[in-house]
């Protein structure tokens, strides 16, 4: 068993670990102070606890616990100000990107079918993979980014997520949507590019 | 018969709520028949596995391994 002390002396792990929750804080809040706030609060949650860890793992899943509340808690104070269903011109140029998929039919273009992507797997291990990942989540419209990492990071359920942020149900599905597609999008073209096209 | 663009849509939405009988019925039947969708899918839920990852999970980013 190990102590959040005992982590504490791990120098290198913890400064791994501080800079992917930041990587993580600062694409949901998309503000680098109030980012860096809620990371130190989580850390000096852990390693001032009492708490056992019987490895670096069940810490880290603590961590993330701890420092999803905190994000949470930062944007519920923030949401009040927030207008999630407006659409930005970047909202409507993800949208055009997605139409522009289809024919007038509704079917898929020859050229734009989802291509294979081979072993996706494969990339969850690739530090390049995350690179990209990253900068494809940070490409997202705004308001389509912070609907989607509630629903896919903060792991909330649909209706609190319109609850939260005082949306319909189907703009959600809209929202969240458009969001996957265009991350879908973004990863197709700048990670799996090289995959085999499809017939 | 539900077209491609509509399917995208049933996808995502599939990882939000539960479909009904009849929308799973019709998704059945044009995923066995389009590749283009059966990929789209496979996209998704890769995407949800990525975010799960990134978000604190066993993979993710972390070189402490």
């Amino acid at each position: 068993m190990m102590s959040g002390e005992r982590f504490q002396q791990d120098a290198p792990y913890l400064t791994e670990l501080r800079r992917d929750m930041l990587r993580f804080a600062s694409l949901q809040l998309r503000d680098e102070q109030l980012a860096e706030d809620v990371v130190q609060e989580a850390l000096m949650a852990v390693l001032a606890g009492e708490k056992n860890f019987s490895g670096r793992s069940a810490m880290k899943t603590w961590v993330y616990a701890i420092l999803r509340n905190k994000i949470v808690d930062a944007i519920r104070s923030r949401s009040r100000t927030v207008n999630v269903s407006a659409l930005s011109q970047e909202d409507e140029s993800l949208d055009q990107a997605f139409e522009a998929l289809f024919k007038p039919n509704a079917h898929w273009q020859p050229g734009s079918q989802p291509r294979a992507w081979g072993d996706p797997e494969a990339a969850l291990h690739q530090e390049r993979f995350w690179a990209v990942f990253d900068a494809c989540l940070k490409h997202l419209p705004e308001n389509a980014a912070r609907v989607f990492m509630m629903r896919e990071f903060l792991e909330f359920e649909t209706d609190e997520v319109c609850a939260e942020l005082k949306i319909t149900i189907s703009n959600c599905h809209v929202i969240l949507h458009r969001a996957r597609n265009g991350l879908r999008q973004c990863l197709e073209k700048t990670w799996f590019g090289a995959g085999e096209q499809a017939c | 018969m539900l077209k491609c663009k509509e399917v995208t849509h049933l996808l995502s939405e599939s990882q939000d709520r539960k479909l009904t009988l009849a929308e799973r019925l019709q998704l059945k039947m044009h995923l066995a028949m389009c590749e283009g969708c059966t990929r789209y899918r496979q996209q998704l839920d890769f995407i949800r596995r990525a975010c799960r990852a990134f978000a604190g999970g066993e993979d993710g980013p972390d070189h402490s391994a």
